[in-house]
């Protein structure tokens, strides 16, 4: 079914979210949603799928006008939204989950008609090509698969336009990959698709069509054969953007970190890390690459001096560090941009400026004898805050407040704040948008420059070969091989990824 | 602008939950009055007016009851008879003692939230706070007045922490859960004290009640006002500064950050080199000194004597306290002055009018439902919902 969308306004108070947006999507064709965080997708499909009603402008769907008052009336017409975080209750089977709020009930006890929902689901996923056990539970399924769920879920309520919305986010890239082959699958059987995303590579190869939004208008819409990720990525900013990190020539000097056959043991007491031997010089970026969970996190985890090692050494410039406490580490001068910022950056609850001190509140000039002195404390915040470019209203806003890419700014504002022999950065731009990733990889370069040693933790191919002077590829707990980031290809780092040889 | 932001708005919502209570609790009471509602067929216009007038008189005896008779205060004014002024404040020096307990268990149990620590024991770390500081008064009651009580402050607070303390170590060395070992704890304390209060050395001679000796006779909090029956002592003043302590602590001070940090968000807490478990037993024996020092100051200050019922729900109460002053000192100041009006007031309530006490109770439950429901009073009083930058959000 072609669907349009016309002229949508949405404000909100202080925010245009949505200024006069048209997009189409014809039937069987894919449409590439591209734009950064904030730039208004997500209001744009809230909006097509009832959650919120627009201001002005109209939604119509083989082209007669439809107004949505609810999301069951947007379902009705044919929409159906994947959202990025799964709506799916984890103890349920499949057959279940995908029938809850659409099941058949017989009896005047409303029994629920399984046996017709699994065979209408067998029938959907054999069709589409979505290999779905019926029977399985949704807790035993992998990421991937329950992305196929929601998928399988909206077709069930016979959805012909299907929205994805930041599909990839969780996804390794062979599951990315597979999840290509589906919508491909799905558009030929004249399902129409809208493929929500801020990840240029992605959409080049998965869309028909591509439509930019930038603060909250389109900003452009283009065919992935005449354009290129440098014109997407300047439609999505605004301005041009170094999409490859300009950098010099790596001048490695002495080993400031120096991994020696380490065991790690992972939360479930497997051995995680299987005995990595790795050295990073003064001066040079080494990133590990791989898909996650190969052991990347409990080595970093190791690292910083949050997690025990069973056996090896590492020694962070000169020092011994296997008994140490992050403190200890931090204080060698080690700055670390955590995997997860919201779990382990960032104190969400608190304010930027509490969040700038989180591992210096207890130095001079933050403190002295046990009180915090606060003028000294809002004027460093100040300063991170203007060097960073964070966009936030005050100091004294809650950090949860703030954007994600603001959110890691503060983090590595506040990382590098003291001065840093070693940054160690795990998935240092994970859901970041371009132009937040670039100021990140400049800063990393920067610091590389004035002579620290950084190890990135990456599971983004595209960042591992933009920055690296070196990359390890990580798989099953050992490294499968050192390149050189200058010579190393796509294939050769992705081989490695995959284990082979 | 910033006083706005600072003081006023956090109240806001508190506040319109107590005005919300109030309204529901005459309601209630309305529907309540079956005597005035016989009439209601005959004359529904004079019902409800009767009916708002009992409302009013009983509100009115209520507040007059928590705060005192303004015409008889402003004659107690320039008065110097000790007998007009006391009764002139005795009414509002009541809610003030009635409040001193409960300042002390609402910071005590602010502390312990605001770190992210659930401390329901401060019941029983309140009432072994008051015993310690019974024992010791019992103990060295030869030792010179002044030092005596601050040997018994001490001791008590040290009861109390102790009290905290050990759910605290148990979490963090174990990871036993501190909403079970406290509420379990607050069984044992109960017990220890009636135990204790059976013993030779404590109870009074001959007497079979679960009381102690008497020990005002012995050392008591000084008075602030040396009037007939004004009970007010200096206990209260101690509140309050502990409130401004407490503030500045956790505010303030390296420590109070640690703590704040690992009650947010324990996982970043630990990545910024704060020692976690530290942080737990720190808060937990904080909370726990702090209900100690206010039993001993009960003890000492209000009644004079140990007995096991000495805590009329301090403890329980404070949490609900600690939940409308949004775990803020100075709220929690602000709401112990409500229900310590609320118990005061509510007495001359139900002598002049009849109605139980039971309904500040509910009342008091009202309010503590409407302030955990916050997205109701929004709807009643259509707010839009304010982050924290007192922008509307999306």
């Amino acid at each position: 079914m072609r669907l349009e969308l016309k002229e949508i306004t949405k404000r909100f108070p202080g925010v245009l979210a949505n200024d006069r947006i048209s997009i189409s999507v014809d039937r069987g064709e894919v449409l590439g949603l591209l734009g950064e965080n904030g730039a208004g997708k997500t209001t744009l499909m809230n909006i097509l799928s009832g959650i919120y009603r627009p201001d002005s402008g109209e939604i119509l769907i083989g082209g007669t006008v439809r107004n949505f008052h609810d999301p069951h009336q947007a379902i009705d017409a044919g929409i159906g939204m994947v959202h990025q975080h799964f709506q799916l209750v984890p103890v349920f089977d499949v057959v279940e989950s995908v029938a809850l709020g659409a099941e058949t009930v017989t009896g005047w006890l409303g029994t629920f008609g399984r046996a017709a929902a699994r065979r209408r689901v067998v029938e959907l996923s054999e069709q589409h090509g979505l290999d779905v056990d019926p029977d399985a539970k949704i807790e035993d399924l992998p990421v991937g698969v329950r992305q196929r769920v929601e998928i399988l879920k909206a077709l069930y309520r016979k959805s012909d336009i299907l929205v994805l919305d930041e599909p990839s986010a969780v996804l390794t890239p062979a599951e990315t990959l597979d999840l290509f082959k589906i919508i491909r699958g799905l558009t030929a059987g004249g399902t129409s698709v809208i493929f929500i995303t801020h990840k240029l590579g992605e959409v080049l190869e998965v869309a028909d069509r591509i439509t930019v939004l930038r603060r909250g208008t389109v900003a452009g819409t283009v065919k992935p054969a005449d354009t290129s990720r440098e014109e997407l990525a300047t439609l999505m900013v605004g301005r041009d953007v170094e999409l490859l990190v300009s950098k010099g020539a790596a001048k490695p000097a002495g080993v400031v970190l120096s991994v020696k056959d380490v065991l790690v043991m992972d939360d479930r007491l497997q051995m995680a890390v299987k005995g990595v031997s790795l050295e990073v010089r003064a001066g040079e970026i080494v990133a590990v690459a791989g898909v996650h969970g190969n052991g990347q996190t409990e080595l970093v985890e190791a690292i910083v001096g949050l997690r025990t090692i069973d056996s090896g050494e590492i020694v962070i410039a000169g020092e011994n560090v296997v008994h140490a406490s992050p403190r200890r580490v931090a204080d060698l001068g080690v700055a670390h941009i955590p995997e997860d910022r919201m779990r382990d950056g960032l104190i969400a609850g608190m304010t930027v400026e509490e969040n700038y001190i989180l591992d210096s509140y207890h130095r001079a000039p933050h403190s002295s004898h046990g009180w915090l002195h606060a003028r000294e404390v809002a004027a460093a915040a100040e300063q991170g805050v203007r060097d960073f470019h964070i966009q936030t209203p005050s100091i004294g806003t809650i950090a949860s407040s703030l954007s994600g890419g603001n959110q890691q700014k503060v983090v590595v504002a506040r990382e590098f704040s003291r001065p840093v022999k070693l940054v160690v950065a795990a998935q240092p731009t994970r859901g970041l948008d371009v132009g937040s990733i670039e100021y990140i990889h400049t800063r990393l370069v920067e610091q590389r420059d004035a002579g620290a040693a950084i190890l990135i933790v990456s599971t983004e191919l595209d960042e591992v070969l933009a920055v690296a002077d070196r990359i390890a590829v990580m798989f099953d707990g050992r490294i499968a091989g050192i390149l050189e980031g200058a010579s190393a290809t796509r294939e050769a780092v992705g081989i490695l990824m995959g284990g082979g040889v | 602008m910033t006083i706005w932001r600072r003081t006023i708005l956090p109240a806001l919502m508190p506040l319109l939950a107590v005005f919300t209570a109030f309204v529901v609790g005459s309601a209630f009471l309305f529907i309540t009055d079956i005597e005035n509602l016989k009439h209601f067929p005959g004359d529904p216009l004079g019902t409800i007016l009767a009916g708002l007038a009992n409302i009013g008189k009983a509100y009115s005896a209520m507040v007059i009851g928590a705060f005192g008779v303004p015409a008889k205060v402003a004659a107690a004014m320039s008065s110097s008879d000790p007998k007009v002024i006391a009764g002139a404040i005795r009414p509002i020096t009541e809610t003030l003692v009635a409040s001193s307990p409960l300042i002390f268990t609402g910071l005590a149990v602010a502390i312990s939230f605001r770190t992210g620590v659930f401390n329901i024991g401060v019941e029983g770390q309140f009432i072994l706070g008051a015993m310690g500081a019974t024992v010791a008064v019992l103990v060295f009651r030869d030792v010179p007045k002044p030092l005596l009580l601050i040997l018994a402050m001490v001791i008590g607070t040290l009861s109390g922490a102790l009290w905290g303390f050990i759910p605290g170590f148990l979490k963090a060395r174990t990871g036993a859960h501190e909403v079970i070992t406290t509420i379990m704890l607050n069984y044992v304390a109960a017990q220890l004290v009636l135990f204790g209060l059976r013993s030779e050395f404590l109870k009074p001679v001959g007497s079979t009640l679960p009381i102690s000796k008497v020990l005002s006779t012995i050392v008591r909090v000084p008075l602030i006002f040396a009037l007939p029956a004004i009970r007010l002592h200096y206990g209260f003043v101690m509140a309050l500064v502990m409130a401004v302590l407490v503030s500045w602590f956790i505010f303030r001070s390296t420590k109070g950050f640690e703590l704040r940090a690992a009650g947010f968000n324990l996982m970043a807490a630990r990545y910024a080199g704060i020692n976690a478990g530290g942080s737990i037993m720190l808060a937990m024996a904080l909370s726990g000194g702090l209900a100690g020092l206010g039993g001993t100051l009960e003890v000492l200050g209000t009644v004079g004597q140990m007995s096991n019922d000495l805590s009329s729900g301090f403890g329980f109460n404070a949490i609900a306290l600690a939940l409308l002053a949004g775990n803020r000192p100075g709220g929690v100041v602000a709401a112990a002055l409500l229900f310590g009006a609320l118990r005061t007031g509510g007495g001359l309530m139900q002598v002049k009018t009849g109605i139980p006490l039971d309904l500040l109770f509910f009342v008091q439950a009202l309010v503590i439902m409407f302030v955990a429901a916050p997205a109701l009073i929004r709807s009643i009083y259509r707010m839009k919902v304010q982050n924290a930058d007192g922008v509307a959000a999306q």
